[in-house]
């Protein structure tokens, strides 16, 4: 077995056991830092497969950013511990198995028909150059879709954040500083 | 090259430049408060040792010493992991940066840096530094005491907001060297303009440089943008509950990042090792570290004469600064630095 397969079934093992960890935590906050884990390790599978430049995007978008956004806010809201429950019975009796069935069934699909292959170790084209190109020439139009939605995002954001002016008309507006 | 000469290259760079680095960490702290004390009419370390020199060793005994106290009311597991998180992210990402270039000894060439050329460095210092957030995020909150918390809140809103112009400023030289890798930006700066004048990204990049500068100032959370642990506000901030070497943790954290950020605005505006190379081989081969040294120190220098001088900004005069003239200006740099490339 080379060390880039020990490596990768290892950053695999570390992001599974952070994703159930994720599940089976009661705070907020613990669940918040086994998905950074999860986000950590899966840059880790990427770098092993040559994507480099996905991998440390990964980490600095995911794990650097938005899940420091999931953490302030978790921070802000001082959520307390989540009460267990035994969960629904329909849950577990179809839950689970329907769940298995549905995996199964989505690896079953890809591995027969998508005509798709293994990837051997450090073999994917990330190189940044590589991407840039990619992304500006051929599918330039999907990127600037892409960041146009974005901008409608953050100007939505902005607008349901911003307060409706409470003062009452005719009022003398005070401003605060 | 055979993988076990690779390996125990690797391991004895390691532990040079960890060794190295937490000495320079030591010994910037002194540095800080003799320069600070000498800027205040004072004399600052005197006592231990000549010129205070074996100050540093001091405190490293006296953090072993005191009692390590735990509050009752801190959510232990994180309260522990904080000042971890934080030290070791600090520490890590000085293992892409380049100190000169590759050396040969017994027919084998050497890179003088921990990896080898990683064609993504730039990005993955980026990536580890802002994982160091939640080191003084979780302090904060873990704590369970309402300066603690101010103070994380604070930092992690202010290094998310000042990364956005972090990296936009570091895209200027980008463009102009067409790569990633932190060598072949300190490659591309070899030679000189008009035969005498380095051709340095400083010369090219200097409102990039003024980008760079203020908001790696901000990232690190130094004077005048300590607002996490404003002592007059917040006690101390997010390490308000933090003693011994807990504290310390987060002391060394605060350091080796003031190192990392010198070390980047060497590697991308000041040439890196570039400097006159002179004299028998010897010498050839140690100056380029030498120059790499002595530039990391100047900027050092800079960050203690800069929190010698300036006082610090009030919260909202920090966040429109960042916001409204830090990032602008930084978009604004990299516009004109497309278009002058496309030209």
């Amino acid at each position: 077995m080379s060390v880039h397969l020990i490596l990768f079934l290892a950053f695999g093992a570390v992001a599974v056991a952070g994703a159930i960890n994720l599940l089976a935590q009661t705070h907020p906050i613990n669940s918040a830092l086994s998905l950074i884990a999860v986000m950590a390790a899966l840059a880790g599978e990427y770098l092993l497969l040559g994507a480099e430049f996905v991998a440390a995007v990964q980490v600095i978008v995911y794990a650097g950013a938005i899940m420091v956004l999931f953490v302030f806010v978790i921070m802000l809201l001082n959520a307390g511990v989540e009460e267990r429950t035994k969960g629904s019975r329909v849950a577990i009796l179809f839950g689970v198995p329907g769940m298995l069935l549905g995996s199964l069934l989505v690896t079953w699909v890809v591995l027969r028909y998508s005509g798709t292959e293994a990837v051997p170790a450090g073999a994917l084209p990330g190189a940044p150059r590589t991407i840039g190109t990619l992304l500006f020439h051929e599918f330039l139009l999907p990127f600037e879709i892409t960041s146009i939605l974005i901008l409608v995002a953050i100007m939505g954001a902005v607008v349901l954040a911003s307060k409706p002016p409470t003062v009452a008309p005719g009022a003398p507006i005070r401003r605060v500083d | 090259m055979p993988i076990w000469i690779y390996i125990l290259a690797s391991v004895i760079k390691s532990a040079i430049v960890l060794g190295v680095l937490l000495t320079a960490v030591a010994y910037t702290v002194w540095l800080e408060r003799k320069v600070v004390g000498h800027m205040q009419n004072r004399w600052g370390p005197t006592r231990v040792g000549p010129f205070g020199l074996l100050q540093p060793a001091a405190d490293g005994l006296k953090f072993l010493f005191k009692e390590d106290l735990t509050p009752p009311h801190v959510y232990k597991p994180l309260y522990i992991a904080a000042p971890m998180i934080a030290v070791v992210f600090a520490l890590t990402s000085i293992a892409v940066i380049p100190f000169g270039n590759s050396i040969t000894i017994a027919g084998y060439t050497i890179p003088l840096q921990i990896t080898t050329d990683v064609n993504t460095g730039l990005l993955l210092i980026l990536g580890v530094t802002s994982i160091g957030i939640y080191g003084v995020a979780l302090a904060g909150w873990s704590s369970n005491n309402k300066y603690s918390l101010l103070g994380g809140l604070r930092a992690s809103a202010q290094m998310v907001s000042y990364e956005v112009s972090l990296g936009l400023s570091l895209v200027g030289v980008l463009i102009l060297t067409g790569s990633f890798s932190l060598n072949d930006i300190v490659a591309a700066q070899g030679g000189h303009f008009w035969g005498f004048i380095p051709r340095y990204n400083i010369f090219l990049q200097p409102v990039g440089f003024f980008c760079y500068l203020m908001a790696a100032y901000a990232e690190t959370n130094r004077i005048p943008f300590d607002l996490p642990e404003a002592e007059t506000e917040l006690v101390a901030g997010y390490h308000t509950e933090y003693s011994a070497m807990k504290f310390a943790m987060f002391f060394m954290a605060e350091y080796a990042n003031m190192i990392t950020v010198a070390c980047l605005a060497t590697l991308l505006f000041f040439g890196g090792w570039h400097g006159p190379i002179f004299g028998p081989e010897i010498l050839q081969a140690l100056l380029p570290v030498f120059w790499f040294v002595a530039k990391v120190f100047v900027f050092l220098f800079v960050y203690i004469w800069v929190r010698g001088t300036l006082p610090r900004f009030r919260y909202d005069q920090l966040m429109a600064f960042g916001w409204k003239f830090l990032l602008p200006l930084s978009l604004v740099n990299l516009i004109a630095t497309a278009i002058a490339v496309a030209w």
